[in-house]
């Protein structure tokens, strides 16, 4: 329980602040009704359902944006300008998933359940965004994997997406349960879960046992965030998922994951626990593993997954700044736009291409279907951080953040993997512009089209347009005090 | 009005990817039309221009861009970006009008160009370092497409290292611009106030971090040996009006960049590593010469004479750095003369490169042991490849002449060995040249090129300004080097 002198927070429970969990969790019930009642023939309409959850949901977080107070029910759940961001970001890739999957499961008999599980899961990376206590993060790892696993593995009888599914969920069950671990370590040295309450707490603690507490409860967002070392589930997840599914699963827990790890940072006493030099090494080996690995995929969704583990590694910069650069807040909300709406740009490629894998079935892609080509291209060129896509800026952040914090070596790292990062997707981007078209490129439809053109001007816009989120995340913090 | 000569272009590019129904030949003329704009623009700004000695960035636009990071959209022209931009306009409308296969896709091919031309523009106009980054970086995505699409040989992997490589640079770069930019105070990305601040006046390791991280990205991009392995192969197999402006304006950006940001926003560290700078310079205007005097190959030949060349411009500018408090008029005069070589170069490698291209759309090769005694069949070619190459190696009364003269008086007095040892450059380069005339076009004619014909009317239109021009700044150069001057004696403090 909060400390009450600290009076960051109201001691009330204002139920106004967590309006958009709650619209979540009655749209993911509705849902699921309408999916049992509702004919085969009429489940994409729990689509529809799902869309409007989402639209209330974002209209309900977007309200709270300036709120009067940055904690809320005693200190555990932020209602701060981060965690509105981070909200809007989760639902708006929810949304877009939702859009990419209904031609994709169109087919199968179990579509409107699909979108229940989906809004629950993008319950629990809101809950992450906003968890300011042990407890809540647990929570919202613990409802975002669970459902995730699920996800990961809805076409059971596909034998891949089922290994998808168990691995994710032996690696979750794993990190999971050290994560829990470590709260208890962390609740023993603070004597309280709140994340301010531990601010003050653990000052005095025992070096030692802050340490291994905190690492174990790290290994837990390192899993959602698929940063080392406990990303190894993500190829595999991007390869074998259902491919809007990989969309998301990519994408949203990330999200809530690193403000969760920011959050928690800023909670833990600096000179007890060096945190900032084992997240940057984290980043470094994070980013550094993730594009060596994807540098000679010929798995297309395989390389995906791998370069959202490397991305991972550039949002991790964010953390290392926290606390030593004023731009550092700044720097991760937006990086979290920009990697959202990227990396969903790309997936709705490969979903729209009824989730093509093979690199060299991306020959003549750019005179078969010159709009997804180009959705292709600008997807990419923003991963690697080309001006003026969201990724461009998103990298002067991050790189200014870094080296304000005098972090100028993992800068320069992060320089040599962005380079690097060109020269795998150029192997995908390459084919589809110089070489014939192999074979007809069969797509799926409207809807998937549409989300991935929404990513690709989005990609364009978040970049060109930075002013607006940057300004209003100027005054943004993790943590109050 | 400098915005225009960016947006037009630009949303020429767009008009041209979306209007699918659009022929070759009217592709062409809207291609034309919007490069033409640019052109017009330059004359006028050069009409407008002031330049009363100052140094002041005159025809300035400004919009508050990210006021959060203080990045502004900010448009302008001094002494050195004005004959930079103007001529990157006339070289512009001189490769989008050069005959070219352009392999069924003219649309895209034209809209390249265009988007090329836009981001070239930018960067000379540029007048904030975030937006100068993304006109850099942006170069290198239109580029990259107009080597891998359209170039050939084994032009995708060529254009991947171009890619690559430069990307490389560009990176570095965006390191020490945040350098540059976390030291000011209030931070600000604007150009002017950067000069007016000197953010890393004090020196000290972060100075000279910031500086390392500019010569690692301008210098990929000039390039400085022993960055230049990702030029031959790039100029070789893009087509030739890529090939003109790739060597004509990209490289530009590179020395451009080190007149703009480093020399004005942090002179003293400059000074302090101005020396190994120049022996970078003298090392690539020997090694350029030497390895060009190797090549069997036509465009590799002149690929490796803009290393040379791009070396004089980069001792020129060390030089200035390193005269500028003992010597200032010696620095000037080297400084006038690298800003000139840069556009001089600019006009006589586009020549060169078009050139090129039309030998090879006539031969299919530029292996020089195949050629020979053209002069006969084919005078216009000759007569301007002649006028291009003398220029090249700086005969009297052409451009390079002038600009290269004053470049090493002013670096005679500053570095006068160094200065000594390029000047061996030159003579390389007359060799080199002098041979390649020798070859392809004296001698018996041999009997496969018996029907070998002349430049084309097209051809002779785009390249005639050009040669005009090298002959005109060679003649005359006053016109041009009052605006330099303008700009650099405010530059160097006279």
């Amino acid at each position: 329980m909060g400390d009450a002198g600290m009076g960051h927070g109201g001691m009330d429970m204002p139920v106004g602040s967590v309006a958009p969990e709650i619209v979540l969790v009655v749209g993911a019930v509705v849902v699921l009704v309408f999916a049992l009642f509702a004919p085969r023939r009429a489940q994409a309409g729990a689509a529809v359902l799902a869309l409007v959850t989402l639209g209330v949901a974002g209209v309900a977080s977007a309200v709270m944006l300036r709120g009067p107070q940055p904690l809320t029910f005693f200190d555990t759940y932020a209602a701060d300008d981060a965690a509105v961001w981070a909200k809007l970001v989760v639902l708006g890739v929810a949304a877009v998933v939702v859009a990419l999957s209904v031609e994709w499961f169109a087919g199968d008999a179990r579509h409107g359940e699909y979108y229940t599980l989906l809004l629950l899961s993008t319950l629990g990376a809101v809950v992450l965004a906003s968890a300011a206590d042990l407890m809540a993060v647990i929570l919202g790892v613990l409802l975002s994997s669970v459902t995730g696993y699920v996800l990961a593995a809805y076409h059971r009888t596909d034998a891949r997406s089922g290994e998808a599914g168990i691995k994710y969920y032996l690696l979750g069950a794993l990190t999971n349960a050290a994560m829990v671990y470590g709260a208890v370590l962390l609740f023993g040295l603070g004597a309280t879960t709140t994340l301010l309450g531990l601010q003050g707490s653990l000052a005095g603690a025992d070096r030692l046992a802050l340490v291994a507490g905190a690492a174990l409860f790290v290994l837990g967002l390192a899993f959602k965030l698929g940063a080392v070392p406990a990303h190894p589930w993500v190829p595999d997840v991007a390869d074998g998922a259902p491919a809007p599914a990989a969309a998301f699963l990519t994408v949203a827990p990330k999200v809530g994951a690193l403000v969760a790890l920011g959050r928690l940072a800023m909670a833990l006493p600096e000179d007890r626990v060096g945190w900032r030099l084992l997240v940057a090494v984290l980043a470094a080996a994070t980013m550094t593993l993730g594009n060596l690995a994807a540098l000679w995929q010929d798995d297309v969704r395989r390389l995906l997954g791998w370069s959202s583990v490397s991305q991972a590694g550039y949002g991790l910069m964010a953390v290392v700044a926290l606390g030593r650069s004023d731009m550092a807040v700044a720097s991760l909300l937006y990086f979290l736009a920009a990697y959202a709406a990227a990396n969903l740009a790309a997936f709705a490629v490969v979903v729209e291409l009824r989730g093509r894998a093979d690199r060299a079935g991306y020959a003549g892609l750019a005179s078969a279907q010159p709009v997804l080509a180009l959705v292709l291209v600008l997807a990419f060129l923003s991963l690697v951080g080309v001006p003026p896509l969201a990724g461009f800026t998103a990298k002067v952040l991050l790189f200014a953040a870094t080296v304000d914090a005098g972090y100028t070596w993992l800068a320069v790292l992060a320089v040599a993997n962005s380079v690097l990062s060109l020269a795998y997707y150029l192997r995908v981007l390459a084919p589809s512009y110089f070489e014939p078209l192999a074979a007809p490129v069969p797509v799926l439809g409207r809807w998937a089209k549409t989300a991935a053109v929404t990513c690709a001007v989005a990609v364009v816009t978040l970049g060109v347009l930075a002013e607006g989120p940057l300004d209003a995340q100027r005054a943004a913090r993790l943590l109050p005090g | 009005m400098l915005s225009v000569a960016i947006f037009v272009p630009l949303l020429g590019a767009v008009a041209l990817l979306v209007a699918r129904s659009l022929s070759e030949r009217s592709a062409r003329l809207a291609a034309l039309a919007a490069a033409a704009v640019p052109l017009v623009v330059m004359i006028a700004a050069w009409v407008a221009f002031d330049g009363n000695g100052d140094g002041a960035f005159e025809l300035v636009e400004s919009v508050p861009w990210i006021p959060t990071l203080g990045v502004g959209y900010k448009v302008g022209v001094d002494g050195v970006s004005l004959p930079l931009a103007a001529m990157t306009a006339l070289l512009f409308l001189a490769a989008i009008a050069y005959p070219a296969d352009r392999r069924g896709r003219p649309r895209q091919y034209f809209a390249a160009f265009l988007f090329l031309e836009a981001a070239s523009l930018g960067v000379f106009l540029a007048l904030d370092l975030f937006l100068f980054y993304v006109f850099f970086d942006v170069s290198l995505v239109g580029m990259y497409f107009l080597i891998a699409v359209w170039g050939h040989g084994d032009a995708p992997r060529s254009a991947l290292k171009f890619f690559l490589y430069t990307l490389a640079g560009s990176l570095a770069m965006l390191l020490a611009i945040l350098g540059l930019y976390l030291a000011s105070e209030p931070r600000t990305f604007d150009m002017a106030a950067l000069i007016d601040q000197q953010p890393l006046r004090g020196g000290g390791l972060g100075a000279a971090l910031v500086f390392l991280g500019f010569t690692v990205g301008l210098g990929v991009k000039t390039p400085i040996v022993p960055f230049h392995t990702w030029l031959p192969p790039a100029h070789v197999d893009a087509p030739a009006p890529a090939s003109a402006i790739l060597a004509g304006v990209l490289l530009k950006m590179g020395t451009y960049g080190f007149i703009r940001i480093v020399l004005s926003m942090m002179p003293d560290t400059f000074r302090r590593f101005a020396l190994p700078l120049a022996i970078a310079a003298v090392v690539s205007i020997v090694y350029g010469a030497l390895v060009a005097l190797a090549q069997t190959n036509l465009k590799r030949l002149v690929a490796y004479s803009s290393v040379n060349h791009m070396g004089y411009v980069i001792l020129g500018v060390a030089a200035a750095a390193a005269g500028m408090p003992d010597d200032p008029d010696a620095a000037r005069l080297a400084l006038n003369g690298a800003t000139l070589e840069m556009v001089a170069h600019g006009l006589i490698t586009g020549a060169l490169f078009l050139l090129v291209g039309s030998v090879w759309s006539r031969a299919g090769t530029y292996e020089l042991d195949r050629f020979g005694g053209l002069a006969g069949r084919a005078p216009a070619m000759t007569g301007a490849t002649v006028v291009a190459a003398f220029a090249s190696l700086g005969l009297p009364g052409l451009a390079g002449f002038v600009a290269e003269f004053q470049v090493f008086a002013g670096a005679f007095a500053i570095y006068p060995v160094l200065a000594g040892v390029g000047l061996l450059g030159i003579v390389v380069t007359a060799a080199v040249f002098l041979r390649m005339l020798q070859r392809v076009f004296l001698g018996p004619l041999p009997e496969r090129w018996a029907s070998w014909h002349d430049l084309s009317r097209t051809e002779v239109a785009a390249l005639g300004p050009l040669v005009a021009l090298v002959v005109a700044i060679g003649v005359a150069p006053a016109w041009v080097l009052d605006v330099i001057d303008a700009a650099t004696g405010a530059l160097v403090g006279t």
